[in-house]
Protein backbone atom coordinates (compact mmCIF):
# COMPACT_ATOMS: atom_id res chain seq x y z
CA UNK A 1 0.00 0.00 0.00
CA UNK A 2 2.67 2.46 1.10
CA UNK A 3 4.93 1.41 -1.75
CA UNK A 4 2.17 2.02 -4.25
CA UNK A 5 1.50 5.49 -2.85
CA UNK A 6 5.14 6.46 -3.15
CA UNK A 7 5.31 5.12 -6.68
CA UNK A 8 2.40 7.09 -7.98
CA UNK A 9 3.53 10.30 -6.35
CA UNK A 10 7.07 9.87 -7.64
CA UNK A 11 5.91 9.05 -11.16
CA UNK A 12 3.65 12.09 -11.26
CA UNK A 13 6.38 14.35 -9.90
CA UNK A 14 8.94 13.08 -12.41
CA UNK A 15 6.45 13.52 -15.21
CA UNK A 16 5.65 17.08 -14.19
CA UNK A 17 9.38 17.90 -13.95
CA UNK A 18 9.99 16.51 -17.45
CA UNK A 19 7.09 18.47 -18.91
CA UNK A 20 8.24 21.64 -17.18
CA UNK A 21 11.83 21.10 -18.36
CA UNK A 22 10.62 20.75 -21.98
CA UNK A 23 8.64 23.99 -21.75
CA UNK A 24 11.41 25.91 -20.00
CA UNK A 25 14.05 24.75 -22.51
CA UNK A 26 11.85 25.84 -25.42
CA UNK A 27 11.20 29.25 -23.97
CA UNK A 28 14.82 29.92 -22.96
CA UNK A 29 16.29 28.71 -26.26
CA UNK A 30 13.68 30.77 -28.08
CA UNK A 31 14.33 33.94 -26.11
CA UNK A 32 18.11 33.66 -26.50
CA UNK A 33 17.92 32.81 -30.21
CA UNK A 34 19.40 35.44 -32.51
CA UNK A 35 17.09 36.63 -35.31
CA UNK A 36 19.71 35.77 -37.96
CA UNK A 37 19.25 32.06 -37.14
CA UNK A 38 15.81 32.06 -38.72
CA UNK A 39 16.57 34.83 -41.19
CA UNK A 40 15.77 34.90 -44.89
CA UNK A 41 18.02 32.82 -47.14
CA UNK A 42 16.73 32.56 -50.71
CA UNK A 43 19.38 29.97 -51.60
CA UNK A 44 17.56 27.20 -49.69
CA UNK A 45 13.90 27.91 -50.15
CA UNK A 46 11.18 25.27 -49.77
CA UNK A 47 13.48 22.40 -48.83
CA UNK A 48 11.77 19.38 -47.33
CA UNK A 49 12.77 18.07 -43.91
CA UNK A 50 16.43 16.99 -43.94
CA UNK A 51 19.46 16.85 -41.64
CA UNK A 52 20.34 20.56 -41.81
CA UNK A 53 16.74 21.74 -41.66
CA UNK A 54 14.82 19.34 -39.43
CA UNK A 55 11.44 20.84 -40.26
CA UNK A 56 12.42 22.05 -43.73
CA UNK A 57 12.40 25.66 -44.93
CA UNK A 58 9.70 28.01 -46.20
CA UNK A 59 9.34 30.09 -49.37
CA UNK A 60 11.88 32.63 -48.11
CA UNK A 61 14.36 29.97 -47.07
CA UNK A 62 13.83 30.43 -43.34
CA UNK A 63 14.62 27.44 -41.16
CA UNK A 64 11.28 26.16 -39.89
CA UNK A 65 12.63 24.34 -36.84
CA UNK A 66 14.19 27.50 -35.46
CA UNK A 67 11.16 29.60 -36.38
CA UNK A 68 8.95 27.12 -34.60
CA UNK A 69 11.00 27.23 -31.41
CA UNK A 70 11.12 31.00 -31.50
CA UNK A 71 7.40 31.16 -32.25
CA UNK A 72 6.52 28.78 -29.45
CA UNK A 73 8.60 30.72 -26.97
CA UNK A 74 6.81 33.90 -28.04
CA UNK A 75 3.52 32.12 -27.53
CA UNK A 76 4.64 30.88 -24.13
CA UNK A 77 5.53 34.39 -23.00
CA UNK A 78 2.19 35.77 -24.20
CA UNK A 79 0.37 32.85 -22.60
CA UNK A 80 2.21 33.26 -19.31
CA UNK A 81 1.54 36.99 -19.12
CA UNK A 82 -2.10 36.51 -20.03
CA UNK A 83 -2.79 33.67 -17.65
CA UNK A 84 -1.03 35.34 -14.72
CA UNK A 85 -2.97 38.55 -15.30
CA UNK A 86 -6.27 36.68 -15.76
CA UNK A 87 -5.78 34.58 -12.67
CA UNK A 88 -4.89 37.55 -10.45
CA UNK A 89 -8.03 39.35 -11.66
CA UNK A 90 -10.03 36.19 -11.06
CA UNK A 91 -8.65 35.78 -7.54
CA UNK A 92 -9.41 39.37 -6.54
CA UNK A 93 -12.88 39.42 -8.16
CA UNK A 94 -13.78 35.98 -6.85
CA UNK A 95 -12.86 36.75 -3.25
CA UNK A 96 -14.35 40.26 -3.34
CA UNK A 97 -17.57 38.90 -4.80
CA UNK A 98 -17.90 36.19 -2.16
CA UNK A 99 -16.78 38.22 0.86
CA UNK A 100 -18.37 41.61 0.16
CA UNK A 101 -21.57 40.24 -1.39
CA UNK A 102 -24.49 42.54 -2.21
CA UNK A 103 -23.81 45.14 -4.86
CA UNK A 104 -20.20 44.11 -5.58
CA UNK A 105 -21.33 40.53 -6.04
CA UNK A 106 -24.04 41.59 -8.50
CA UNK A 107 -21.69 43.75 -10.58
CA UNK A 108 -19.03 41.05 -10.77
CA UNK A 109 -21.56 38.36 -11.63
CA UNK A 110 -22.94 40.58 -14.37
CA UNK A 111 -19.45 41.17 -15.78
CA UNK A 112 -18.77 37.43 -15.73
CA UNK A 113 -22.01 36.65 -17.54
CA UNK A 114 -21.33 39.40 -20.06
CA UNK A 115 -17.87 38.07 -20.89
CA UNK A 116 -19.03 34.47 -21.04
CA UNK A 117 -22.09 35.33 -23.11
CA UNK A 118 -20.11 36.75 -26.03
CA UNK A 119 -18.35 34.30 -28.34
CA UNK A 120 -14.81 34.18 -27.06
CA UNK A 121 -13.06 34.62 -30.40
CA UNK A 122 -15.20 37.64 -31.32
CA UNK A 123 -14.33 39.30 -28.03
CA UNK A 124 -10.64 38.56 -28.57
CA UNK A 125 -10.70 40.10 -32.06
CA UNK A 126 -12.63 43.16 -30.82
CA UNK A 127 -10.20 43.95 -28.02
CA UNK A 128 -7.14 43.21 -30.14
CA UNK A 129 -8.36 45.53 -32.92
CA UNK A 130 -9.32 48.23 -30.43
CA UNK A 131 -5.81 48.59 -29.01
CA UNK A 132 -4.12 48.27 -32.40
CA UNK A 133 -3.26 44.57 -32.86
CA UNK A 134 0.38 43.56 -32.44
CA UNK A 135 1.91 41.74 -29.49
CA UNK A 136 0.35 44.17 -27.03
CA UNK A 137 -3.13 43.76 -28.50
CA UNK A 138 -2.89 39.98 -28.42
CA UNK A 139 -1.60 39.82 -24.86
CA UNK A 140 -4.18 42.28 -23.62
CA UNK A 141 -7.11 40.61 -25.35
CA UNK A 142 -6.10 37.15 -24.20
CA UNK A 143 -5.53 38.45 -20.65
CA UNK A 144 -8.84 40.31 -20.50
CA UNK A 145 -11.02 37.45 -21.64
CA UNK A 146 -9.86 34.49 -19.58
CA UNK A 147 -10.78 35.54 -16.06
CA UNK A 148 -14.56 34.84 -15.90
CA UNK A 149 -14.55 31.07 -15.49
CA UNK A 150 -11.80 31.17 -12.85
CA UNK A 151 -13.61 33.99 -11.03
CA UNK A 152 -16.65 31.76 -10.77
CA UNK A 153 -14.61 28.90 -9.36
CA UNK A 154 -12.91 31.08 -6.73
CA UNK A 155 -16.17 32.78 -5.75
CA UNK A 156 -17.97 29.47 -5.38
CA UNK A 157 -15.14 28.02 -3.32
CA UNK A 158 -14.98 30.96 -0.90
CA UNK A 159 -18.77 31.14 -0.52
CA UNK A 160 -18.94 27.48 0.34
CA UNK A 161 -16.09 27.79 2.83
CA UNK A 162 -17.60 30.77 4.61
CA UNK A 163 -20.73 28.85 5.49
CA UNK A 164 -18.97 25.62 6.42
CA UNK A 165 -19.17 24.35 9.97
CA UNK A 166 -15.44 24.13 10.51
CA UNK A 167 -14.92 27.78 9.56
CA UNK A 168 -17.73 28.86 11.88
CA UNK A 169 -16.42 26.63 14.65
CA UNK A 170 -12.95 28.07 14.16
CA UNK A 171 -14.36 31.56 14.68
CA UNK A 172 -16.00 30.43 17.92
CA UNK A 173 -12.66 29.01 19.00
CA UNK A 174 -11.30 32.51 18.95
CA UNK A 175 -9.53 32.59 15.59
CA UNK A 176 -9.42 35.97 13.85
CA UNK A 177 -10.87 36.40 10.33
CA UNK A 178 -7.32 36.79 8.99
CA UNK A 179 -6.12 33.55 10.61
CA UNK A 180 -9.17 31.76 9.27
CA UNK A 181 -8.57 33.13 5.78
CA UNK A 182 -4.95 31.97 5.81
CA UNK A 183 -5.30 28.63 7.57
CA UNK A 184 -8.73 27.45 6.46
CA UNK A 185 -9.50 29.19 3.18
CA UNK A 186 -6.14 29.40 1.39
CA UNK A 187 -5.50 25.63 1.44
CA UNK A 188 -8.81 25.23 -0.42
CA UNK A 189 -8.57 28.13 -2.81
CA UNK A 190 -4.88 27.87 -3.76
CA UNK A 191 -4.98 24.42 -5.39
CA UNK A 192 -8.10 25.29 -7.38
CA UNK A 193 -6.48 28.59 -8.29
CA UNK A 194 -3.13 27.13 -9.37
CA UNK A 195 -4.79 24.38 -11.37
CA UNK A 196 -6.98 27.02 -12.98
CA UNK A 197 -3.87 29.01 -13.81
CA UNK A 198 -2.11 26.05 -15.41
CA UNK A 199 -5.23 25.08 -17.35
CA UNK A 200 -5.65 28.67 -18.56
CA UNK A 201 -2.25 28.47 -20.17
CA UNK A 202 -3.12 26.16 -23.10
CA UNK A 203 -6.28 28.20 -23.68
CA UNK A 204 -4.29 31.41 -23.82
CA UNK A 205 -1.74 29.91 -26.21
CA UNK A 206 -4.41 28.45 -28.47
CA UNK A 207 -6.29 31.74 -28.60
CA UNK A 208 -3.12 33.67 -29.24
CA UNK A 209 -2.33 31.32 -32.13
CA UNK A 210 -5.88 31.45 -33.50
CA UNK A 211 -6.29 35.23 -33.59
CA UNK A 212 -2.83 35.54 -35.08
CA UNK A 213 -3.82 32.91 -37.65
CA UNK A 214 -6.90 34.97 -38.50
CA UNK A 215 -4.71 38.03 -38.96
CA UNK A 216 -5.82 40.08 -35.98
CA UNK A 217 -2.80 39.39 -33.83
CA UNK A 218 0.96 39.47 -34.14
CA UNK A 219 2.42 41.06 -37.26
CA UNK A 220 3.79 38.99 -40.18
CA UNK A 221 7.50 39.37 -39.36
CA UNK A 222 7.22 38.06 -35.83
CA UNK A 223 7.73 34.31 -35.75
CA UNK A 224 4.61 32.98 -34.05
CA UNK A 225 2.87 29.68 -34.44
CA UNK A 226 -0.27 31.42 -35.66
CA UNK A 227 1.65 33.36 -38.33
CA UNK A 228 3.55 30.26 -39.40
CA UNK A 229 0.37 28.22 -39.73
CA UNK A 230 -1.49 30.90 -41.63
CA UNK A 231 1.42 31.33 -44.09
CA UNK A 232 1.66 27.59 -44.58
CA UNK A 233 -1.93 27.54 -45.84
CA UNK A 234 -0.71 29.20 -49.07
CA UNK A 235 1.66 26.31 -49.77
CA UNK A 236 -0.21 23.31 -48.45
CA UNK A 237 -2.06 22.77 -51.74
CA UNK A 238 1.27 22.56 -53.56
CA UNK A 239 2.40 19.68 -51.38
CA UNK A 240 4.63 21.54 -48.92
CA UNK A 241 3.17 19.58 -46.01
CA UNK A 242 6.05 20.16 -43.60
CA UNK A 243 5.22 23.85 -43.28
CA UNK A 244 1.96 23.06 -41.49
CA UNK A 245 2.47 19.64 -39.91
CA UNK A 246 5.52 20.24 -37.72
CA UNK A 247 4.53 23.61 -36.24
CA UNK A 248 1.04 22.20 -35.66
CA UNK A 249 2.42 19.19 -33.81
CA UNK A 250 4.74 21.39 -31.70
CA UNK A 251 1.78 23.56 -30.66
CA UNK A 252 -0.27 20.49 -29.88
CA UNK A 253 2.48 19.01 -27.68
CA UNK A 254 2.83 22.20 -25.64
CA UNK A 255 -0.92 22.51 -25.13
CA UNK A 256 -1.31 18.86 -24.17
CA UNK A 257 1.63 19.06 -21.74
CA UNK A 258 0.07 21.97 -19.87
CA UNK A 259 -3.25 20.20 -19.79
CA UNK A 260 -1.69 17.05 -18.36
CA UNK A 261 0.29 19.02 -15.76
CA UNK A 262 -2.93 20.72 -14.64
CA UNK A 263 -4.93 17.51 -14.47
CA UNK A 264 -2.26 15.59 -12.56
CA UNK A 265 -1.83 18.42 -10.06
CA UNK A 266 -5.58 18.29 -9.55
CA UNK A 267 -5.36 14.60 -8.65
CA UNK A 268 -2.29 15.08 -6.46
CA UNK A 269 -3.71 17.95 -4.40
CA UNK A 270 -7.18 16.55 -3.93
CA UNK A 271 -7.34 14.83 -0.54
CA UNK A 272 -9.80 12.33 -2.00
CA UNK A 273 -7.16 10.93 -4.36
CA UNK A 274 -3.92 12.43 -3.01
CA UNK A 275 -2.97 9.41 -0.92
CA UNK A 276 -3.99 6.79 -3.49
CA UNK B 1 -20.90 29.83 36.16
CA UNK B 2 -24.35 30.20 34.70
CA UNK B 3 -25.50 30.11 31.10
CA UNK B 4 -28.93 31.61 30.60
CA UNK B 5 -31.21 32.17 27.66
CA UNK B 6 -33.69 34.98 28.27
CA UNK B 7 -36.88 35.19 26.22
CA UNK B 8 -35.26 34.08 22.99
CA UNK B 9 -37.16 34.28 19.72
CA UNK B 10 -35.69 33.41 16.36
CA UNK B 11 -36.63 33.58 12.70
CA UNK B 12 -34.30 33.28 9.71
CA UNK B 13 -35.70 36.18 7.68
CA UNK B 14 -38.22 38.84 8.52
CA UNK B 15 -40.99 37.10 6.62
CA UNK B 16 -40.38 33.54 7.76
CA UNK B 17 -42.32 32.13 10.70
CA UNK B 18 -40.84 32.14 14.18
CA UNK B 19 -38.85 29.02 14.88
CA UNK B 20 -38.37 29.77 18.53
CA UNK B 21 -40.72 31.92 20.53
CA UNK B 22 -39.94 33.34 23.94
CA UNK B 23 -37.69 30.52 25.09
CA UNK B 24 -35.98 30.86 28.47
CA UNK B 25 -33.91 28.45 30.46
CA UNK B 26 -30.78 28.17 32.58
CA UNK B 27 -27.85 25.81 32.84
CA UNK B 28 -25.48 26.09 35.75
CA UNK B 29 -22.10 24.39 35.99
CA UNK B 30 -22.23 20.69 36.70
CA UNK B 31 -25.75 20.50 35.36
CA UNK B 32 -26.67 18.39 32.32
CA UNK B 33 -29.87 19.46 30.68
CA UNK B 34 -31.42 17.26 28.02
CA UNK B 35 -33.60 18.82 25.35
CA UNK B 36 -35.79 16.16 23.83
CA UNK B 37 -38.32 16.46 21.06
CA UNK B 38 -39.26 15.63 17.49
CA UNK B 39 -37.62 17.10 14.38
CA UNK B 40 -38.39 20.62 13.25
CA UNK B 41 -39.00 22.11 16.67
CA UNK B 42 -35.91 24.33 16.59
CA UNK B 43 -33.67 22.25 18.86
CA UNK B 44 -30.60 22.71 16.69
CA UNK B 45 -31.37 26.38 16.18
CA UNK B 46 -31.48 26.79 19.94
CA UNK B 47 -28.12 25.02 20.19
CA UNK B 48 -26.59 27.39 17.62
CA UNK B 49 -27.94 30.41 19.47
CA UNK B 50 -26.63 29.17 22.81
CA UNK B 51 -23.15 28.67 21.37
CA UNK B 52 -23.20 32.05 19.61
CA UNK B 53 -23.38 30.77 16.01
CA UNK B 54 -26.66 32.58 15.38
CA UNK B 55 -27.97 35.80 16.85
CA UNK B 56 -31.48 35.57 18.30
CA UNK B 57 -34.10 37.86 16.72
CA UNK B 58 -35.04 39.01 20.20
CA UNK B 59 -33.90 38.09 23.69
CA UNK B 60 -30.34 37.35 24.72
CA UNK B 61 -27.92 34.68 25.82
CA UNK B 62 -25.92 35.53 28.92
CA UNK B 63 -22.93 33.92 30.51
CA UNK B 64 -22.60 34.92 34.14
CA UNK B 65 -24.76 37.96 33.46
CA UNK B 66 -22.64 39.22 30.56
CA UNK B 67 -23.37 38.69 26.85
CA UNK B 68 -21.50 35.82 25.14
CA UNK B 69 -18.03 36.93 24.03
CA UNK B 70 -17.95 37.26 20.23
CA UNK B 71 -14.17 37.55 20.06
CA UNK B 72 -11.61 35.19 21.50
CA UNK B 73 -12.26 31.66 22.70
CA UNK B 74 -15.91 31.16 23.53
CA UNK B 75 -16.39 29.21 26.79
CA UNK B 76 -19.56 27.76 25.31
CA UNK B 77 -18.58 25.22 22.66
CA UNK B 78 -20.78 23.16 20.44
CA UNK B 79 -20.36 19.67 18.99
CA UNK B 80 -22.21 19.05 15.77
CA UNK B 81 -24.29 16.21 14.50
CA UNK B 82 -22.10 15.65 11.42
CA UNK B 83 -18.41 15.37 12.31
CA UNK B 84 -17.43 14.99 8.66
CA UNK B 85 -18.71 18.53 8.00
CA UNK B 86 -17.06 20.12 11.01
CA UNK B 87 -13.46 19.26 10.18
CA UNK B 88 -11.50 20.85 7.37
CA UNK B 89 -11.11 18.15 4.69
CA UNK B 90 -7.72 19.57 3.68
CA UNK B 91 -6.22 19.41 7.15
CA UNK B 92 -4.55 16.35 8.54
CA UNK B 93 -6.26 15.28 11.76
CA UNK B 94 -3.42 16.42 14.01
CA UNK B 95 -3.96 20.02 12.94
CA UNK B 96 -7.70 19.83 13.53
CA UNK B 97 -7.16 18.28 16.95
CA UNK B 98 -4.74 20.98 18.05
CA UNK B 99 -6.68 23.90 16.65
CA UNK B 100 -7.32 25.49 20.04
CA UNK B 101 -5.47 23.38 22.59
CA UNK B 102 -3.05 20.48 22.66
CA UNK B 103 -4.45 17.41 24.34
CA UNK B 104 -1.78 15.20 25.93
CA UNK B 105 -1.28 11.51 25.19
CA UNK B 106 -3.26 10.23 28.17
CA UNK B 107 -6.24 12.34 27.14
CA UNK B 108 -6.07 10.96 23.60
CA UNK B 109 -5.93 7.45 24.97
CA UNK B 110 -8.95 8.12 27.12
CA UNK B 111 -10.79 9.48 24.06
CA UNK B 112 -9.87 6.33 22.13
CA UNK B 113 -7.94 8.26 19.49
CA UNK B 114 -5.12 6.23 17.99
CA UNK B 115 -1.79 7.89 17.17
CA UNK B 116 -1.87 6.57 13.62
CA UNK B 117 -5.09 8.49 12.91
CA UNK B 118 -3.35 11.81 13.49
CA UNK B 119 -1.49 11.61 10.19
CA UNK B 120 -4.58 10.89 8.12
CA UNK B 121 -6.99 13.07 6.25
CA UNK B 122 -10.62 13.22 7.42
CA UNK B 123 -11.78 11.28 4.37
CA UNK B 124 -9.77 8.32 5.62
CA UNK B 125 -11.55 8.06 8.97
CA UNK B 126 -15.04 6.89 9.90
CA UNK B 127 -17.76 9.08 11.38
CA UNK B 128 -17.25 7.70 14.87
CA UNK B 129 -13.51 8.28 14.70
CA UNK B 130 -14.01 11.83 13.45
CA UNK B 131 -16.56 12.57 16.17
CA UNK B 132 -13.95 11.65 18.80
CA UNK B 133 -11.67 14.27 17.28
CA UNK B 134 -14.44 16.88 17.31
CA UNK B 135 -15.18 16.16 20.94
CA UNK B 136 -11.51 16.20 21.95
CA UNK B 137 -11.07 19.48 20.06
CA UNK B 138 -13.84 21.23 21.96
CA UNK B 139 -12.86 19.90 25.40
CA UNK B 140 -10.23 22.57 25.93
CA UNK B 141 -9.71 23.55 29.60
CA UNK B 142 -11.31 26.90 28.79
CA UNK B 143 -14.61 25.25 27.83
CA UNK B 144 -17.17 25.76 30.59
CA UNK B 145 -20.32 24.72 28.77
CA UNK B 146 -20.73 22.12 26.07
CA UNK B 147 -23.68 22.03 23.69
CA UNK B 148 -24.11 18.57 22.16
CA UNK B 149 -26.39 18.60 19.14
CA UNK B 150 -27.32 14.98 18.36
CA UNK B 151 -23.68 14.03 18.65
CA UNK B 152 -24.20 10.27 18.84
CA UNK B 153 -27.12 9.74 16.48
CA UNK B 154 -25.05 8.26 13.66
CA UNK B 155 -22.84 6.07 15.83
CA UNK B 156 -23.31 2.42 16.66
CA UNK B 157 -24.42 1.51 20.17
CA UNK B 158 -20.96 0.56 21.45
CA UNK B 159 -19.30 3.73 20.21
CA UNK B 160 -22.20 5.76 21.58
CA UNK B 161 -21.73 4.41 25.07
CA UNK B 162 -17.94 4.83 24.87
CA UNK B 163 -18.26 8.45 23.80
CA UNK B 164 -20.86 9.26 26.42
CA UNK B 165 -18.77 7.68 29.15
CA UNK B 166 -15.80 9.83 28.19
CA UNK B 167 -17.92 12.96 27.98
CA UNK B 168 -19.65 12.39 31.29
CA UNK B 169 -16.36 11.63 33.05
CA UNK B 170 -14.77 14.79 31.73
CA UNK B 171 -17.83 16.89 32.49
CA UNK B 172 -17.93 15.64 36.08
CA UNK B 173 -14.19 16.07 36.51
CA UNK B 174 -14.24 19.68 35.33
CA UNK B 175 -17.72 20.50 36.60
CA UNK B 176 -18.84 21.55 33.12
CA UNK B 177 -22.40 22.41 32.25
CA UNK B 178 -23.91 20.55 29.32
CA UNK B 179 -26.90 20.93 27.07
CA UNK B 180 -27.72 17.65 25.38
CA UNK B 181 -30.01 17.70 22.38
CA UNK B 182 -31.39 14.37 21.26
CA UNK B 183 -34.35 12.43 19.91
CA UNK B 184 -33.51 9.58 22.17
CA UNK B 185 -35.41 9.85 25.43
CA UNK B 186 -33.72 6.76 26.89
CA UNK B 187 -30.29 8.29 26.29
CA UNK B 188 -31.37 11.60 27.80
CA UNK B 189 -32.67 9.82 30.88
CA UNK B 190 -29.35 8.06 31.31
CA UNK B 191 -27.02 11.04 30.95
CA UNK B 192 -28.95 14.17 31.97
CA UNK B 193 -29.69 15.63 35.38
CA UNK B 194 -32.80 17.30 34.04
CA UNK B 195 -34.91 16.82 30.93
CA UNK B 196 -36.83 19.49 29.07
CA UNK B 197 -39.31 18.60 26.32
CA UNK B 198 -39.25 21.11 23.45
CA UNK B 199 -43.00 21.48 23.52
CA UNK B 200 -42.74 22.89 27.02
CA UNK B 201 -40.26 25.58 26.00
Amino acid sequence: MIKKTLNRKIIITIFICLALAYLIVISIVGILMDSSEYGVNYADKLIGPCKEHLFGTDAMGRDMFKRCIKGLSNSLVVGLAASIFSSVVALIFGIASAVLGGFTDKVIKLAVDLCMGLPHLVLLILISCMVGKGAFGVTLSVALTHWPSLTRIVRQEVLQLRSSQYVKASARMGKSPFTIAVTHMLPHVIPAYLIGLVLLFPHAIMHEASITFLGFGLSKEVPAIGVILSESMNYITTGKWWLAVFPGIMLLIVVILFDIIGETLKKLWNPGSGNE
Amino acid sequence: MLLEANNISFRYTEKSPLILEDVSFKVSEGERIGIVGPSGYGKSTLAKILAGYEKPTSGEVKLDGAPLPMKGYCPVQMIYQHPELSVNPRWKMVKTLNECWEPDDSFLEKMGIEKAWLKRWPSELSGGELQRFCIARSLSPETKFLICDEISTMLDVITQSQIWNILLDTAKERNMGMVIITHNLALAERVCTKIVKVKEL
